[in-house]
């Protein structure tokens, strides 16, 4: 988990804060990304897409709410329960 | 008729009406008016005096709802900020308005009046503000400079009764916002519902349609106003598992809906009628067409809003009505350049700036803007402004900074840079840039860095040249 949020930081850093996440735009893993307005709609659809490539999940439109994408730490969560699904769905 | 009275009139003949549902939680009209008398008291006890302008730096709560008519109670003028926007645009606003108190939370999440200890450094007017003004809404100049449209009781409460005249609101409505109450969009669906007696659902943002939808379905939604970056994010979504039985109207505005839009949403939403709307902040809102003449005309923004006049002269739309602002708060000269009076009438007339033209029926066409003004997701972006930021930055030579169209955004924002001799400046630095010194919606979607900047025949960098290039590679690369 610890390394998947660390991976998840450095993808919101890079992609919506340009690879700055200190000073004035560091932020915690809890941070609501709504309102501390890190993300934006155009955001969300990009992590979309990047936890698609990057992690082989399927994200159906049902499942882009606020409790599986608004925190690092709700993405994290998000993925590995994505994930897990897939595996048991494979084997 | 102020503002305030639209409330306190609810508050007296419908006290027990749900007046908004925000986070979960739901006031009613008696409520909502009881806490803004309370917050009036604490503006006044923080020496906020009739005339002073207020902040109210809040997103989109019953916090903000309450602190906007707690200022008009204690008849001072309001204007909403963004809690995120960047420090040195609030700053910029602070100064400007001459703010006297900002109501903002605290540490904890509760709202407190913050008194300012320099307040009317920058007012010209030397604080005695018109006693009819009510707010202060702050809109980018061609220049980047944000300036304030001053808009009285007497515009706000003539617009919410033309709007709701035309939309047929009543008491019965239930309308959800997205929309920031930065704007007049989004002010004004709190003047309308209230206007109305209606219950209004505020929502902090659209990120998440999925969620707002969830929402929609549960609250009975009958309203709905959007922008077209909202049209595309709803269509991307899987509407059959939405049904919405309850909707009757949806409304757009801030930038023209393409054709291929505002078809694919009446497909989706055969029921609801869609009106489809032009305004600018000088006047709130000009023209609607009506619903039934949107499947003929899906191109059109229609006539003038009930008790008012819109004309194309010499090419450009005049709007003219109790809807038209006072002018732009301590700029009069900018004022002279965009209300003019007419002659017969004495009634202000507002020049929009925009290009239209009429058809045999009278219907009102936007043909374009007439300065460089890039509009994305529907906020007005002054690329001059955005210039003079990136030129700041060092390694910078030259810079240019233009519009190209963009599915979700309308248009997206692209500056071609060209780096000083040696630099090894590159696009990323330039976006950060831009990010730690412009609001989100203004940075570069695209920094395109090049060696030489193409300039026209007077030797200026030329725009356009750039533009064709940009949308060229793109349609290429795609």
């Amino acid at each position: 988990m610890e390394a998947l949020i660390q991976e998840l930081r450095t993808f919101i850093v890079d992609n919506f804060l340009f690879g700055d996440g200190s000073g004035r735009f560091a932020f915690a893993n809890d941070d609501s990304f709504q309102q501390r307005g890190i993300v934006d709609s155009t955001g969300i659809l990009e992590l979309v897409c990047h936890l698609q490539e990057r992690y082989g999940i399927s994200i159906d439109d049902a499942e882009i709410v606020p409790d599986n994408l608004d925190s690092v730490t709700k993405v994290a969560r998000f993925v590995e329960r994505k994930t897990a699904e897939r595996v048991a769905r494979a084997s | 008729m102020r503002v305030n009275d639209l409330l306190e009139a609810r508050a007296v003949d419908m006290p027990r009406k749900e007046a908004l549902v925000c986070g979960g939680e739901r006031y009613t009209y008696r409520q909502i008016d009881e806490e803004a008398r309370r917050v009036a008291g604490m503006l006044h006890d923080a020496g906020v005096r009739p005339g002073d302008r207020v902040a109210v730096c809040l997103e989109n709560s019953a916090d903000a709802v309450v602190a906007i008519f707690a200022v008009l109670k204690a008849r001072a003028v309001f204007f909403v900020v963004n809690p995120h926007a960047r420090p040195a645009y609030r700053d910029h606003l602070m100064s400007d308005s001459g703010a006297a108190a900002v109501v903002e939370r605290d540490a904890s999440g509760k709202p407190v009046v913050t008194p300012r200890t320099h307040p009317r450094c920058n007012d010209a007017s030397g604080g005695s503000a018109d006693v009819d003004l009510a707010a202060l809404v702050y809109t980018s100049g061609s220049t980047g400079t944000p300036k304030g449209v001053m808009l009285t009781h007497r515009n706000l409460t003539f617009a919410a009764q033309s709007i709701t005249s035309y939309l047929y609101n009543t008491a019965m409505d239930v309308i959800l916002s997205v929309l920031p109450l930065s704007f007049t969009y989004g002010l004004g669906q709190v003047t309308t519902a209230f206007y109305a007696g209606a219950t209004l659902v505020l929502e902090p943002s659209f990120i998440y349609p999925r969620a707002v939808l969830d929402t929609m379905r549960r609250e009975r939604i009958t309203g709905f106003p959007i922008v077209p970056t909202m049209a595309t994010l709803l269509l991307q979504q899987d509407l059959r598992m939405h049904r919405l039985p309850h909707l009757r109207y949806i409304t757009n505005a801030a930038a023209a809906l393409p054709v291929a839009k505002t078809r694919k949403l009446r497909a989706a939403f055969p029921r609801a009628e869609l009106f489809l709307m032009y305004g600018q902040t000088e006047c709130q809102r000009a023209s609607y067409l009506p619903p039934e003449l949107v499947d003929q005309h899906p191109d059109s923004v229609g006539i003038p809003i009930p008790g008012t006049s819109a004309d194309v002269v010499d090419g450009e739309l005049l709007v003219r009505g109790p809807h038209v602002m006072s002018g732009y708060w301590n700029d009069e000269a900018l004022t002279s350049k965009v209300l003019g009076r007419d002659l017969l009438t004495g009634d202000a007339v507002l020049h929009t700036g925009d290009l239209f033209r009429t058809d045999a029926n009278g219907l009102l066409y936007f043909v374009e803007r007439r300065d460089d003004m890039i509009k994305v997701r529907g906020e007005k972006v002054a690329p001059r402004y955005i210039e003079e930021v990136i030129a700041r930055l060092r390694g910078v030579s030259e810079v240019s900074v233009y519009g190209v169209p963009d599915d979700l955004c309308g248009e997206a924002v692209v500056a071609s840079v060209r780096p000083a001799d040696g630099s090894a400046l590159t696009a990323d630095e330039v976006r950060r840039h831009c990010l730690a010194h412009l609001e989100p919606f203004m940075v570069p979607k695209v920094v395109d860095i090049r060696s030489t900047l193409p300039t026209s025949a007077n030797g200026k960098v030329s725009r356009r040249a750039l533009r064709l290039l940009t949308m060229r590679r793109g349609a290429s690369a795609a």
